[in-house]
C-alpha cells in the first residue's frame, strides 16, 4: 500500500499489467489525494476564481493602455476596508486555531466577529461606491472607473458565497447541532476561503493603486 | 457541504507502509478506508423525479433539457437550409430572422446542446457507475447545477419572445456589431444572451466540481486512475478543461452586459453612427475575441474529448478486443487537453494580429494532430483482427472515425495561415467544423445512446429503426457537408442570406437545392430516432443483464436500471482494467473489472 502522494505523471506512467504494480492497484482505497472532498472543492472553486481574476487582471492590463485611460481617485475608505479584511482574515486565523484545541464556544464568539467584520467590509465598499458616485464618476466615465466596479463587485460576490458558508457553520455552532471534526473542518476551509479572497483583494487593490 | 474528513486514518496508514513492512497481496481485499456515504434518499415524487439528487436522474433530465433546446436548434437550421436553397420559394425567412437563425442554432447546438449533454448527461448518468461510486460527492451541489442549467436554457427561450427578437449577431456575439443598432436582437436579445450563458458558466461549474471530485476522490478500491475506462478519462480531462475555460466566456460575458447596459467601453472603440459620435472610446474588441476564443478553442475539446472516450470503450466492447495503447491514449487525451489551451488564436488568423503570432498558433495547432492521430490509429487498431460485431453503437463508432479524420483534415489546412485567409469567411470552414465537432460527436452520442440505453431503461431500442437512423444519418451527413467544401473553394461565402445573381453561384445553386434536401431528410430521421426511444422505453424488447457483455461496472449492478445508490449493500473491488476481452488462457470470453484474479488463476496478463 503505498500512500506517498504521487504526481500526476507518476500516476499516469504506472504499468498497470505488471504484477507488482496490479497488487498494488488490487490494494488502492480509490482516493487520489490525501485530502478531503471538501477542502478539494474548496481548491476548485478557488483556481476557477483565479483564472476569472486573472482573465480579468489580463484584460485590465491590456486596456489600461489605450491613451482614454485615466487613474480613479483612491478613497481613503479603501484603505479601512483594506484593514478590515486583514483584520478578518487574522481573526479567522486565531479561530481556526480554537477549533482545532476544540474551543468551539470561544470559536462561536469570534465568528461572530468575523461576521460583523465582513458585512462591514461589504457595507464599505457600497459606501465607496455612493461617495465615488457621488462625485459623478460613473462606470462609463472611464474604463478605469467601470474596471474599479467590475472587479469590487465580483470580489463583493464573492464574499457574499463565503458568507453564506459562514452562516451555516455559525447557526451549526448557535444550535449545537453538530459534528466536532466536521464542523473544525468547516471552519478551517471557511478560513482559508477568507484568506484567499484576502489575498484576491491585494492583487486587485494593488493594481488599481499602482496604476 | 457535508464531507466525512478522514485524514487522521489515512495518515496512520501511510505511517505503517513507510516502515516497508507491508507486503501487499495479490488476493486480500482492502478494508474500505472511505466510509460509505450517506445517501440523501428521496420520500416523494417531487425529490425522486424533479427536485432529485441521484446523478441518474439528474443525468436524464440534463439530457432531455439539452434534446428539447437542440430540437429547436434542429428546427433554425431547416428555416436556414430553406432560405439558402430556395430563396424564391421559401420567403418567410427575412434577413434579419436568418441571422437570429444562424446564431441561435450555433450558440444551442455546441453549449447547451454538446456540452451539456455529454457532461451534463452522460457525465453524470455515467460517472459514478464506472468508478464505482454511490453518487457523486455533493449531491446537493449536482442538483443545483441542473436547475441552473434549466433557468439558463429557459433565458435563452425567453430571447425569442422579448422585442427585436433573439441576437443576430452570429454565435461568436463579437463586438461592436453584436450590441449596436443594426444587429437584430440588438435590444434584449443579446442581454438574455449573455445572461443565459453567464447562468450556464455557474451552473456548470458547479457540476464540475462534482464531476471532477468524484472521479478524484470517490472511486472504489482497486480502481486506479489507469484501471479506470476510457470514458471516464476523457470526461474527466473534459471537465478540467471547462472548469478553466468557461470563466473566459463569463468574463467577456459580464464585460460585454456592462458595455451594452452601462455605456462602458470594455470592448468599444470610438464609433461614429448615423453622422453621430457614440459615448464609447477606446476599447478593444479584439480582446473580446481573445477571451472568447479562449474559451472557444477549448470547448471543441469539450466536447471531442468525451466523445473520444466513449468512442474508445465502444469500440472495444463491440469488436472484443482490449483497446490498443490504453495508456498511450490516456496521455493523448491529457496532450490534447493541455494543448487545447495554447492554440485559440487560429480562429482569429483574418483578426489583423501579428503575423508571428499566427505563425505561432499554426505550429501549436499542427502539433495537436499528433496525440489526435495517435488516438484514430490505436483505434483502427483496436478493430484489426477483432471480432467486429456490426452491432448499431459499432455502426455509430465506424461512423465517428471516418467522420472525424475527414474533418480533422480539413482542420489540419485551416490551421495553416495562408490557407486559411483565403478560404476563412467560406463555406469550407462550415463544412469541417461541422465534420469534426457537430457530426463526429453526434455520431458518438447515438452509438452512446444505442449502447447504453438498455442500461438506463432495461430495454433495448428497436434495432430495424436504429439501422435506418444510422444509414440515413451517416449517408445524408455526408450529402451534407462533402458539397459544402465545394461551395466553399469556389468561393461562396458563409453568413450570406442570399447570393442573389452571384457569379459564385453558377454552379452553386443546384447543389444548395441538395444540400437543404439532405438536411431535410437527415433532420426528419433524428425525429424518428426520438419516436424510438419514446417507443422502446415503454414497448422496446426486454433485455438481459449485461447485454454487450461488457467489462466496466455500469452493467454489474445487482439490478438493471441501478436503483438509487447504484450498488448494493458492498461496493464492489476492482482487481483489473475495463478491457479484459478474449484474454488468452481461459475459457471465458470477457472478465468484468470486480472478478478476483483467483477466479480467473490461467488468465495471462497482457501488456496494455
Amino acid at each position: 500500500m503505498k500512500k506517498k502522494e504521487q504526481s500526476f505523471f507518476e500516476l499516469i506512467s504506472q504499468k498497470p499489467w505488471e504484477p507488482s504494480q496490479a497488487a498494488l492497484d488490487n490494494d488502492h482505497n480509490g482516493k487520489t489525494l490525501a485530502v478531503s472532498k471538501a477542502k478539494l472543492g474548496v481548491r476548485t472553486v478557488m483556481v476557477v476564481s483565479t483564472v476569472i481574476f486573472s482573465l480579468f487582471v489580463i484584460s485590465y492590463s491590456d486596456r489600461m493602455l489605450i491613451h482614454d485611460w485615466k487613474s480613479l481617485p483612491e478613497p481613503w475608505l479603501l484603505w479601512i476596508n483594506t484593514v478590515i479584511l486583514i483584520l478578518t482574515s487574522i481573526i479567522f486565523h486565531r479561530t481556526k486555531v480554537l477549533a482545532d484545541s476544540n474551543e468551539l464556544e470561544k470559536a462561536k464568539n469570534s465568528l461572530f466577529v468575523i461576521g460583523f467584520l465582513t458585512f462591514s467590509f461589504i457595507i464599505g465598499q457600497l459606501l465607496v461606491w455612493q461617495y465615488l458616485l457621488n462625485l459623478g464618476q460613473y462606470a462609463s466615465t472611464n474604463p478605469a472607473n467601470a474596471f474599479f466596479y467590475v472587479l469590487t463587485a465580483i470580489h463583493g460576490l464573492h464574499v457574499l458565497g463565503g458568507l453564506y458558508f459562514w452562516a451555516k457553520v455559525t447557526t451549526q455552532l448557535v444550535k449545537k447541532n453538530y459534528n466536532i471534526s466536521k464542523i473544525k473542518h468547516a471552519i478551517e476551509l471557511c478560513a482559508i476561503y477568507w484568506h484567499f479572497l484576502l489575498i484576491v483583494w491585494f492583487v486587485l487593490f494593488g493594481l488599481m493603486v499602482a496604476t | 457541504m457535508e464531507d466525512e474528513y478522514n485524514n487522521t486514518k489515512i495518515e496512520t496508514k501511510a505511517a505503517d507502509s513507510s516502515s516497508g513492512s507491508y507486503v501487499p497481496s495479490a488476493e486480500s481485499v482492502p478494508v474500505s478506508e472511505i466510509p460509505e456515504q450517506e445517501l440523501y434518499h428521496a420520500k416523494s415524487f417531487w425529490t425522486r423525479w424533479v427536485f432529485c439528487q441521484d446523478a441518474k436522474v439528474i443525468g436524464v433530465q440534463y439530457a432531455l433539457t439539452a434534446t428539447a433546446i437542440g430540437l429547436i436548434g434542429l428546427v433554425l437550421s431547416w428555416g436556414m437550409r430553406l432560405q439558402l436553397g430556395f430563396p424564391e420559394t421559401f420567403s418567410f425567412l427575412g434577413p434579419a430572422t436568418y441571422y437570429q437563425s444562424v446564431t441561435m442554432h450555433g450558440m444551442i447546438m455546441v453549449v447547451y446542446l454538446l456540452t451539456a449533454l455529454f457532461l451534463g448527461g452522460f457525465g453524470n448518468y455515467l460517472i459514478p457507475l464506472m468508478v464505482g461510486a454511490r453518487d457523486m460527492v455533493f449531491p446537493y451541489v449536482n442538483m443545483v447545477s441542473f436547475w441552473m442549467f434549466l433557468i439558463a436554457v429557459l433565458v435563452l427561450i425567453s430571447s425569442f419572445f422579448v422585442p427585436g427578437g433573439p441576437t443576430g449577431a452570429g454565435w461568436t456575439l463579437y463586438p461592436p456589431q453584436a450590441i449596436l443598432p443594426g444587429t437584430p436582437g440588438s435590444e434584449m436579445g443579446i442581454v438574455l444572451m449573455l445572461v443565459s450563458l453567464s447562468l450556464f458558466v455557474i451552473g456548470f461549474t458547479m457540476g464540475g466540481l462534482n464531476y471532477v471530485i468524484t472521479i478524484l476522490q470517490a472511486r472504489t478500491r482497486g480502481m486506479t486512475l489507469m484501471r479506470m475506462p476510457l470514458t471516464i478519462w476523457g470526461i474527466f480531462t473534459a471537465t478540467v478543461l471547462a472548469l478553466l475555460a468557461f470563466p473566459a466566456l463569463l468574463v467577456a460575458c459580464i464585460m460585454m452586459t456592462l458595455d451594452n447596459l452601462l455605456g462602458t467601453s470594455f470592448f468599444m472603440p470610438e464609433i461614429f453612427t448615423m453622422g453621430e459620435q457614440l459615448g464609447t472610446t477606446g476599447g478593444s474588441p479584439i480582446l473580446f475575441q481573445h477571451l472568447f476564443w479562449f474559451f472557444g478553442h477549448p470547448e471543441v475539446y469539450i466536447v471531442a474529448l468525451p466523445a473520444f472516450g466513449i468512442v474508445s470503450d465502444l469500440i472495444s466492447v463491440h469488436a472484443r478486443k482490449n483497446i490498443f495503447g490504453y495508456r498511450m491514449m490516456v496521455w493523448a487525451i491529457v496532450i490534447i487537453g493541455a494543448l487545447s489551451f495554447v492554440v485559440w488564436a487560429h480562429h482569429m488568423y483574418v483578426s489583423g494580429m501579428n503575423p508571428y503570432f499566427g505563425f505561432f498558433f499554426a505550429t501549436t495547432t499542427l502539433i495537436i494532430a499528433v496525440p489526435t492521430a495517435i488516438k484514430v490509429y490505436n483505434w483502427v487498431l483496436t478493430l484489426w483482427r477483432g471480432n467486429i460485431h456490426l452491432t448499431i453503437p459499432m455502426l455509430f463508432s465506424l461512423g465517428f472515425i471516418v467522420t472525424f479524420v475527414n474533418g480533422g483534415i480539413t482542420g489540419l489546412f485551416l490551421g495553416n495561415v495562408i490557407i486559411d485567409i483565403p478560404l476563412s469567411d467560406t463555406y469550407f470552414v462550415v463544412a469541417h467544423f461541422h465534420m469534426v465537432m457537430g457530426i463526429a460527436p453526434l455520431m458518438v452520442i447515438f452509438g452512446a445512446i444505442y449502447h447504453w440505453f438498455p442500461l438506463m431503461s432495461g430495454r433495448h431500442l428497436n434495432q430495424t429503426l436504429g439501422k435506418i437512423h444510422f444509414w440515413i444519418s451517416f449517408v445524408g451527413a455526408y450529402a451534407i457537408y462533402f458539397p459544402m467544401h465545394y461551395l466553399g473553394f469556389i468561393g461562396v461565402p458563409r453568413r450570406y442570406y442570399e447570393m442573389y445573381d452571384s457569379p459564385y453561384m453558377a454552379t452553386g445553386v443546384g447543389l444548395n437545392q441538395f444540400i437543404t434536401v439532405a438536411a431535410l431528410i437527415v433532420g426528419f430521421t433524428q425525429i424518428l430516432f426520438l419516436y424510438n426511444i419514446i417507443h422502446s422505453t415503454f414497448y422496446g424488447e426486454k433485455s438481459e443483464k449485461n447485454p454487450w457483455k461488457a467489462n466496466s461496472l455500469e452493467w454489474h449492478t445487482p439490478e438493471m436500471p441501478p436503483a438509487h445508490g447504484n450498488f448494493g449493500k458492498e461496493l464492489p473491488v476492482v482487481y483489473r482494467w475495463p478491457y479484459d476481452f478474449s484474454v488468452p488462457g481461459i475459457d471465458r470470453e470477457y472478465i468484468p473489472q470486480h472478478v478476483a484474479p483467483s477466479e480467473v488463476p490461467t488468465a495471462k496478463v497482457e501488456k496494455t
